[in-house]
């Protein structure tokens, strides 16, 4: 069985054949994302976990709704206190001006925080290709920045990847002695990163929530990283999606509640970063600058499309946790950024890279896990459906399946040609199933996809409105016409 | 949840919406949730003009085919509720009557639609899944079933997520004489079968079918019951082409199996577990139940 990493480049059926026959990557799933469901639910259990999904979702509703107001409003808040913002069109823009901050304060290294909003826009990618070093300072993203790949879990970037794989990569790079302890690990990579944040000039980081009314940027961690991001160098940028926006301090707290309890099962996480401005006069430390990147890249074209209620997520991960697809192929089979329900609705509607995104709507059996999940409830299989029909308008099925269709729409609304498909159907299904005891086990593509790891079974000899008609018609020689008999519209 | 209509008295007619699945694949299931219905005292006409809700085509994103076959679902079932021939329309199965009771509204949103919008409305709050019209409807607990062996129950998607229902199938399969109703790991998980899902990534439906067999055949159940011939069809493919013993049995076969005809109570009697075995008299002292008579 194959062990390497998934290619996200490679074409859809690929990534999803190698992610589903990786052992490894099915150990670990199993483990990781169970464990995450379970804390969820816990968590969430612990207080009026509806009570807190309906206000979370209220205050996400008032805010797309107020959306210009409340970012003019953050803007001013941030400029009053001496940090300034930058507002990005799409990624280029935005990484642009990543880099000529990069350019006018000779920065030759940059610590990053986790955030997946500068994986969207490849932003590492664009200032390593213009020599500025860039380290990743999230245990689980540093992870997987030292092995080269994406990440795969939108609140756990290395969850992919099982305790064995992670010392490998660590004895490789960073010359770590061999072991399997995590708190050595842990150690040996705290050793490493603290020299890089004491010789970084800039901080990076995405959002997890601002606030309009005092323009504050917040990062939750769990290890610290976020702070010093936010306060060693001399230049702190945080990056963020337009819809991050939070209109108060009590609705980042909200937030913040939901956002633990949903993707760690936290009651809060061990740090929340607050940051409104540079170092001010009297402060003994932050960064001299401040700057705040503001990126639509599709997200104003997904709130115009009708799309907007995507745009309430808040990155907790719940949604991929419970995902049973997510479950059994990862984050990396979904070839982009942003794996999972969420993903699958996104990805298609951002502009980001991701190949083969117009199938991802498909990558769903719609069983709503999802939404049951989500702490601002959003409707992800109904966004999903929306998507499907979107791109059936677009007329981008294959030209078999528009006819099948059509032929099947053409059958089931006329009761002759209905029932007598059913009967061909069942003359031909039964044939097939008497060479092999009962069950079709071969049937001819795209229906072998069925057949290859399943059986199906034929149609029945009499159909239910056969046997229907004949059981009317005995009882009426039982005991005279029934009202069935004289109700059944017309024929039967 | 959805309003649904409160009858006054209980309802004495129904109309089966049998589903194009169960009468083209599952007959047994549709008689055998024909007889449950009547043992209670439910007549049940059946309107020989339906098809299909028009669920395969919707999940698809062809909405305007989708909505061609919500209209003729409409067309066909709205006279006998209109003329008052039946009170409810009843389905064995949970997607189904999800399809017409939570997405025929989706199809019909837009404000040029309002008057197929209001026909949808009007038939979806006399739309029942078959479990849901027996506990909820009419009151009923227990069906008198006899079943010796362990029994499981898979809770399919739709009927969970989108109608909220999961009490009502696992009161009565509780109540069934002789029947050990075991715990199923994963029991809310989805099949994997999720329609064209399963032709479109059969991988990925395969490695999730794969999962709910390897629970069911941990959880030492000899059946499992389910509320929809999709998953069942899914599940016994998959047990089939594993050549495993366990099979999944829509709930209305379980419910319907082995009951007692031969006693008759003179009313049909509801709320109450003894009762269950409540069914019309025999006409002409004749055999009534059809598996009798062939």
């Amino acid at each position: 069985m194959p062990t390497a990493p998934i290619n996200l480049h490679a074409p859809y059926k690929e990534r999803i054949h190698d992610a589903l026959h990786n052992k490894n990557l099915k150990t670990v799933l199993n483990r990781t994302v169970g464990r995450m469901s379970a804390s969820r639910v816990a968590a969430m259990g612990a207080v009026d976990g509806e009570q807190l999904r309906r206000q979370v979702r209220q205050m996400k509703e008032y805010v797309l709704r107020n959306l210009p107001d409340l970012l003019e409003q953050f803007e001013a808040n941030v400029e009053a206190n001496g940090g300034r913002v930058h507002w990005a069109q799409d990624a280029a823009a935005a990484n642009q001006i990543l880099l000529d901050l990069a350019r006018r304060h000779a920065v030759q290294k940059i610590v990053k925080s986790k955030s997946m909003v500068t994986e969207e826009i490849r932003l590492n990618d664009a200032l390593e290709g213009a020599g500025v070093k860039v380290v990743e300072t999230d245990l689980g993203e540093y992870i997987i920045q030292l092995a080269g790949e994406p990440p795969s879990h939108i609140v756990a970037p290395a969850a992919h990847k099982r305790i064995e794989d992670i010392a490998a990569i660590m004895q490789e790079k960073l010359d770590m002695p061999p072991t399997l302890d995590a708190e050595v690990m842990c150690s040996a990579a705290r050793a490493s990163l603290r020299r890089e944040f004491l010789s970084a000039d800039m901080g990076v980081s995405g959002c997890n929530f601002a606030i309009a009314e005092t323009g504050t940027v917040c990062i939750a961690t769990n290890e610290g990283n976020g702070r010093m991001v936010a306060s060693l160098p001399r230049v702190y940028v945080a990056v963020m999606g337009i819809e991050k926006l939070v209109p108060t301090v009590e609705d980042a707290f909200l937030q913040l509640q939901a956002l633990s309890r949903s993707s760690t099962g936290q009651q809060f996480t061990v740090y929340l970063s607050m940051t409104s401005g540079p170092r001010q006069p009297q402060d003994v430390d932050g960064p001299e600058e401040f700057h705040v990147v503001l990126l639509d890249n599709g997200r104003s074209e997904m709130l115009a499309r009708g799309y907007g209620e995507a745009l309430m997520c808040i990155r907790c991960g719940a949604c991929l946790n419970v995902c049973p697809v997510y479950r059994e192929i990862g984050g990396h089979a979904y070839g982009s950024t942003y794996s999972g329900p969420i993903g699958s609705v996104i990805s298609p509607m951002l502009a980001i890279e991701a190949s083969e995104a117009e199938k991802l709507p498909h990558a769903s059996s719609l069983c709503g896990a999802c939404r049951d999940a989500c702490p601002v409830m959003i409707d992800l299989p109904r966004l999903l459906l929306d998507l499907r029909s979107h791109y059936v308008q677009q007329g981008v099925p294959p030209w078999f399946e528009r006819q099948a269709m059509q032929g099947f729409l053409k059958v089931m609304q006329s009761r002759k040609l209905y029932e007598t498909g059913g009967k061909m159907g069942s003359l031909g299904s039964n044939l097939l199933a008497s060479f092999n005891g009962g069950a079709i086990t071969f049937m001819p593509p795209p229906f072998s996809a069925w057949t290859k790891t399943r059986h199906f079974p034929p149609l029945a000899r009499k159909s239910f409105r056969e046997l229907w008609a004949e059981r009317m018609e005995r009882r009426k020689s039982i005991s005279g016409p029934t009202s069935d008999a004289k109700r059944k519209p017309g024929e039967g | 949840m959805r309003p649904t209509k409160q009858f006054a008295t209980p309802p004495r007619r129904v109309a089966l919406f049998v589903t194009c699945l169960v009468d083209m694949l599952y007959p047994e299931v549709g008689l055998a949730a024909a007889e449950l219905l009547e043992r209670h005292g439910v007549e049940v006409v059946f309107p020989y003009e339906q098809t299909c809700c028009g669920q395969p085509a919707f999940n698809a994103g062809f909405r305007d085919e989708a909505r061609a076959l919500a209209r003729r679902y409409l067309d066909v079932f709205e006279p006998f509720v209109q003329q008052g021939m039946v009170d409810a329309i009843v389905a064995p199965s949970g997607s189904c009557t999800a399809m017409v009771t939570h997405f025929y509204s989706v199809l019909f949103e837009d404000p040029s639609m309002a008057a197929d919008q209001q026909r949808a409305e009007a038939l979806a709050a006399v739309t029942f899944e078959l479990t849901e019209f027996l506990v909820d409807v009419l009151g009923v607990t227990a069906t008198g079933a006899r079943l010796e062996g362990k029994i499981t129950y898979h809770a399919s998607c739709h009927l969970l997520r989108e109608m909220g229902i999961d009490r009502q199938p696992r009161t009565l399969l509780a109540n069934v004489e002789g029947a050990e109703l075991v715990d199923l790991a994963g029991h809310d998980e989805c099949c994997g079968f999720g329609g064209l899902f399963s032709i479109k990534n059969p991988e990925i439906s395969t490695a999730m079918g794969r999962r709910k067999c390897l629970n069911l055949e941990q959880s030492g159940a000899d059946a499992v019951a389910v509320c929809d011939v999709s998953c069942l069809t899914h599940i016994n493919g998959l047990l089939s082409k594993q050549a495993q013993r366990i099979r999944a049995v829509h709930i209305a076969e379980i419910l319907n199996s082995q009951v007692d005809v031969a006693e008759t109570p003179a009313e049909p009697q509801r709320d109450e577990a003894a009762s269950s075995t409540s069914k019309p008299p025999a006409e002409g002292g004749q055999p009534r139940r059809w598996q009798d008579v062939r």
